[in-house]
């Protein structure tokens, strides 16, 4: 054969290239962390008002970790993303290859997708509570439509973009509609559903902490409201920070779910 | 009756805006069984489209296909495809590639594995059967495909500018490689290109079509004994052909509005 690349050789160069970072882009991420933490503290104790450094923000985490009011509310909140999440992507998914594959149901269901899509989840709060009462219903709804919503349309546009020369190649070797369904627009979908779940956790993250604002007696979105009421800023950034590393930490988790289920893709 | 494809007038319109387009016009064509057929011309001129007829991917506004005399209604794993962009299932490693119609086929997995063992020696992938399709170059690519749809034996194998995009280097390889298949084998072979090199080198006949409306506007013998070898490429008979073929493609009557 004339020139082929070698396969081993390739996916071994990119998977340096996408799974252990070069040290030198390291060693830049740690240098922004550490001239951000001096820019604060730097800010914090030429005097801007109230504004608590970096050792006192610590010192309150510390404090809230070891009462157990941080895991508390941590837990609190997580409970409430991961389960409007997952009933919202449950659903999402099945709904999505409906649209996607029965024109009929392409009709039925996408203006109700479009219209609601462009709602901002939060705006159905005020809905949600007076019909849902202030319990932990509402807020699990309107993570759930946040998740749901995102997740809904990646899925639909996966189906609807199936390359047909795939499903031409499949029917071609004698696949019916139900094995073409199932061995090639599910697979060939995944990558668009992997990412709409990944807009759909971020959505759902940010609706939650807004919806804690509003109304209850826990999670991390409630303490920080708590705290506002004291001027307690110590605490409204320890929360932002919780929010910030647990919302990072479940895209990473999802973006790693991502690379291992898809890891088949032409990468440009 | 030898033949073992037959467009009668068949006729693909599509609809346009405020006018119908005439995609194929009364096209008819006779295949032979294990014949070898290649089809030229230019582009937009139907070729796809009379093909996908016989594939049974595209349905005649009018007239019919026939293989084995039996009208075509839709796609089978008698009659193998082969698409410009490979269409390999990107998920898939080659193996599994190769496999899928066998599996379909709902054949035992012993006799599964001995087949696409067997289909991919023959392309000559055998070191990357577990490789996945973005490891592999164009013309591998190629190859997979091809194992993939000799793997289910069909009798009819329809290639659509199998080797288009791949370099001219691997591209005379591949096209002697498929000879030599062929040549056990006796497959009937429709082949589309739009090399005339390449058609002339492959057919027993080359049927050279026309744009505006899509029709068959001449079919060339080509009177070279098989196997067909480089050193023909370069004899007068062979550059005789192509020219007439190339003159037949590329001069041809203006048409009529
Ligand atoms: N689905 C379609 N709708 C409208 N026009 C089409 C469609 N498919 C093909 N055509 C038109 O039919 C003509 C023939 O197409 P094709 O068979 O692909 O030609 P070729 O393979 O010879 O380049 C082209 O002009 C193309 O634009
Ligand atoms: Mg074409």
């Amino acid at each position: 054969m004339s020139v082929v690349t070698v396969p081993e050789k390739t996916s071994a160069a990119t998977a340096v290239r996408r799974g252990a970072r070069r040290p030198r882009a390291i060693v830049l991420n740690l240098v922004a962390v550490a001239i951000g933490l001096a820019g604060w503290t730097l800010l914090s104790s030429v005097g801007v008002q109230g504004l608590p450094g970096p050792v006192e923000v610590a010192a309150r985490a510390g404090e809230l970790t070891l009462d157990g009011t941080l895991l508390q509310d941590v837990l609190a909140s997580l409970r409430r993303v991961l389960l409007g999440f997952a009933l919202g992507t449950l659903l999402a998914i099945p709904v999505g290859f409906l649209m996607g594959w029965y024109g009929t149901a392409r009709g039925l269901l996408e203006p109700y997708v479009q219209f609601f899509r462009t709602i901002p989840p939060l705006a159905i709060i005020p809905l949600a509570i007076v019909l849902m009462g202030i319990g932990e219903v509402p807020k699990v709804f309107v993570i759930f439509l946040a998740a749901f919503l995102s997740s809904v349309v990646a899925t639909f546009q996966g189906v609807v973009g199936v390359d047909s020369t795939l499903i031409n190649a499949a029917r071609v070797l004698g696949a019916s509609d139900r094995v073409i369904f199932l061995k090639v627009v599910v697979p060939a979908s995944t990558p668009f559903i992997l990412v709409g779940m990944r807009i759909g956790l971020g959505s759902a993250w940010g609706t939650l902490v807004a919806a804690e604002l509003i109304a209850a007696q826990e999670g991390l979105g409630f303490r920080m409201q708590q705290a506002q009421l004291y001027y307690d800023l110590s605490t409204i950034f320890v929360g932002l920070i919780a929010i910030g590393v647990l919302g990072l930490v479940m895209d990473r988790l999802l973006l790693l779910t991502e690379r291992r289920l898809t890891g088949w893709q032409e990468r440009r | 009756m030898n033949n073992k494809i037959s467009f009668r007038e068949v006729v693909k319109t599509y609809p346009m805006k405020d006018t119908t387009f005439n995609a194929l016009d009364r096209v008819s064509l006779d295949i032979a069984d294990r014949e070898f057929v290649t089809v030229v011309g230019p582009s937009g001129c139907g070729k796809s489209t009379l093909m996908g007829m016989a594939a049974g991917l595209v349905q005649p506004t009018a007239g019919e296909v026939l293989v084995d005399g039996v009208p075509v209604t839709g796609p089978g794993p008698d009659r193998g495809v082969i698409f410009q962009q490979y269409a390999l299932f990107p998920w898939l490693t080659v193996r599994k590639n190769v496999e899928f119609g066998l599996r379909l086929a709902a054949l035992p997995a012993g006799e599964r594995r001995l087949r696409a063992e067997r289909a991919i020696e023959l392309v000559g992938l055998s070191d990357f059967a577990d490789a996945l399709p973005k490891t592999l170059s164009g013309g591998m690519k190629q190859r997979c495909a091809i194992a993939r749809a000799y793997a289910v034996n069909p009798q009819v194998l329809l290639m659509d500018e199998p080797f288009g995009a791949l370099d001219a280097l691997t591209r005379v390889q591949l096209q002697d490689q498929l000879l030599h298949t062929w040549s056990q084998e006796q497959r009937t072979v429709m082949f589309i290109t739009h090399d005339v090199d390449e058609a002339v080198y492959l057919a027993r006949r080359v049927v050279v079509m026309a744009a505006r409306p899509g029709r068959v506007q001449t079919v060339i013998e080509v009177d070279l004994p098989y196997p067909r070898t480089e050193e023909m490429r370069l004899s007068a008979e062979f550059g005789q052909i192509r020219n007439e073929v190339w003159h037949s493609v590329y001069h041809q009557a203006a048409p009529a509005a």
